[in-house]
């Protein structure tokens, strides 16, 4: 795990400290559940996010995927099932069109992602006509506002989800060769790991967690909206950095990820219950954002911990 | 083990860079190959290695022919590379390095999983990293090595899918006298293992202390093949200046 990780997690723990002192409501279990809900989607698109990042790519698409795959699933589902299939459908494929253009042809995945953001957003608001899609099954809702002894269905999905991909990372070779594509990416090519395969598999990871992360956000508000994930690629890309993830390739930790997506929420809610206003709460993501950049740029962690 | 390369030419773009290269190359000999910059080395050996697709020629393996060599079928074949930049993850640990690409997994019923067999490498690793006499801790990472150390990581890479063929592009370039001195040890040590090896160098002296044959390249041809107790340093340098020996 890199250094980075264990620092957030410990930043993590000094900002729930803070948030202790700054309100009385923040240690209730009501509030601390609030928290843990409302990093479930950010932190399963910056699961994502963390992998591509580890790869040295970067997808901009992933809050327009959010929107697009609950609009299809929505759209074309005819039952809990079919809204659910046919969304993570959605996300498999639009993954596999951004693997294919960068792995195929490769394109920048800026460019190529930064695309499809405007793309699979205008797909979304065509789809729908630009309007809310309501009513859907209970099952969907389900995923956004049920519970399983107490816990909400979106902290156990982003529980689960980051266990696997952790696991992933972690113990496959899938996960070690994400990490030195991401390092050394000539080196990997010439000794035989299939970078354009693999590249396939990694926006389609991306995108399929994208599709979870839209079906819980879809079942929250009990509606498929095309406005949905709207700028929560920036979230989850800063929750990855902060988290130790380096935009430079070669190194990402989910544990570290996870903290990030936490910081971020226990910050928002922090702000929250302290009265200020959601403006100055995306002016504070940017800095943070910078300044986690900044911190790996200058290198101003410790030799080792970098 | 035997490996024969005849009729070789590659051009980029309709220059020639390769031109009816002929050389064999058989177990526990050391082949050194030297020549100026552009004289077509490196383009030679990643022909050989799968690396870059020649047009013509064959390049011949215990006696089966190839027409084309892909990275993969270099691999299988026995054929091992060691770049001049070593081609090692800064990031990564060593273990990682070394099984860079041939990971091994855990296998269930005779099948592979996607799961890393992180033991049996680590007793691989070890095993091949003290057969290098080289004294890490493999979860370290790499870019804290020294030049010497990382190049023997590399040399581990190579060695850890039992290569018979062993191709080092320069692989004294980046080192001081004291661990130059020790990888052309390690580098007859690993031919008297029966391994063929080519040994690509700008440094005459290292190519003369080390090899049983010389070739000189110039201008994608081959100018010189030497047996090395035909030829002394001295006379070798000349040709290399290009007078007369």
């Amino acid at each position: 795990m890199p250094r980075e990780a264990k620092i957030s997690a410990l930043v993590l723990i000094i900002l729930c400290g803070l948030g202790g002192l700054c309100s009385d409501v923040f240690f209730t279990s009501a509030n601390l559940v609030n928290i843990l809900t409302a990093s479930a989607t950010i932190g399963i698109l910056s699961i994502g996010a963390s992998f591509v990042l580890a790869a040295k790519k970067l997808d901009l698409s992933i809050g327009s995927f959010m929107a697009l795959t609950a609009i299809f699933g929505a759209t074309f589902g005819h039952s809990g099932t079919g809204i659910i299939g046919l969304t993570l459908l959605c996300g498999v494929v639009t993954g596999l069109i951004n693997g294919v253009m960068v792995g195929f042809l490769k394109l920048p995945s800026f460019i190529v992602t930064l695309a499809m953001l405007g793309l699979a957003r205008g797909v979304a608001l065509v789809i729908s006509d630009g309007d809310p899609i309501y009513d859907l099954s209970p099952s969907v809702i389900y995923i956004g506002q049920g519970e399983i002894f107490g816990v909400p269905v979106p902290v156990i999905l982003f529980a689960l989800l980051a266990a696997l991909c952790g696991l992933i990372l972690n113990y496959t070779k899938f996960g070690i060769q994400t990490l030195c594509i991401g390092d050394n990416e000539n080196a990997c090519a010439r000794a035989g790991i299939k970078i354009t395969r693999h590249n396939m598999i990694l926006f389609s990871l991306s995108a399929l967690l994208s599709a979870v992360a839209g079906l819980i956000y879809m079942g929250r508000v009990n509606a498929a909206d095309p406005a949905a994930g709207a700028g929560y690629e920036l979230l989850a890309i800063t929750a990855a950095i902060i988290g130790g993830t380096s935009i430079f390739g070669g190194k990402t930790s989910i544990f570290g990820t996870v903290c990030g997506a936490l910081i971020l929420s226990v910050i928002q809610n922090c702000l929250t219950l302290l009265n200020i206003s959601a403006y100055y709460q995306e002016i504070l993501i940017g800095l943070i954002l910078i300044f986690a950049i900044s911190l790996e740029k200058v290198k101003i962690y410790p030799r080792g911990m970098r | 083990m035997t490996l024969n390369v005849s009729g070789l030419y590659k051009s980029y773009g309709g220059r020639h860079v390769l031109t009816d290269i002929h050389f064999g190359i058989k177990s526990g000999i050391i082949l050194g190959l030297v020549g100026d910059n552009g004289a077509g080395k490196s383009t030679l050996l990643k022909c050989i290695s799968g690396a870059e697709q020649f047009d013509h020629g064959q390049i011949t393996i215990d006696g089966v022919a190839h027409s084309v060599i892909t990275p993969e079928l270099s691999r299988s074949i026995g054929i091992a590379m060691i770049y001049q930049n070593l081609d090692l993850c800064p990031q990564q640990d060593v273990i990682t390095n070394i099984f860079l690409g041939q990971e091994k997994t855990i296998r269930i019923f005779g099948q592979n999983t996607p799961f890393l067999n992180r033991s049996h490498m680590k007793y691989l690793a070890t095993e091949v990293l003290n057969r290098l006499g080289l004294d890490v801790d493999i979860s370290q990472n790499v870019s804290l090595l020294s030049g010497g150390q990382q190049q023997r990581i590399a040399i581990a890479r190579a060695l850890i899918s039992h290569p018979k063929i062993l191709i080092m592009d320069e692989p004294t370039a980046a080192l001081g006298i004291r661990e130059s001195k020790k990888l052309l040890d390690m580098v007859r040590n690993l031919k008297m293992q029966g391994i063929a090896i080519i040994f690509v160098s700008h440094k005459i002296q290292d190519i003369y202390d080390v090899s049983d044959r010389i070739l000189m390249m110039r201008q994608g041809k081959i100018i010189t093949d030497l047996n090395k107790n035909d030829i002394s340093l001295a006379e070798l340098h000349k040709i290399m200046m290009n007078e007369e020996v």
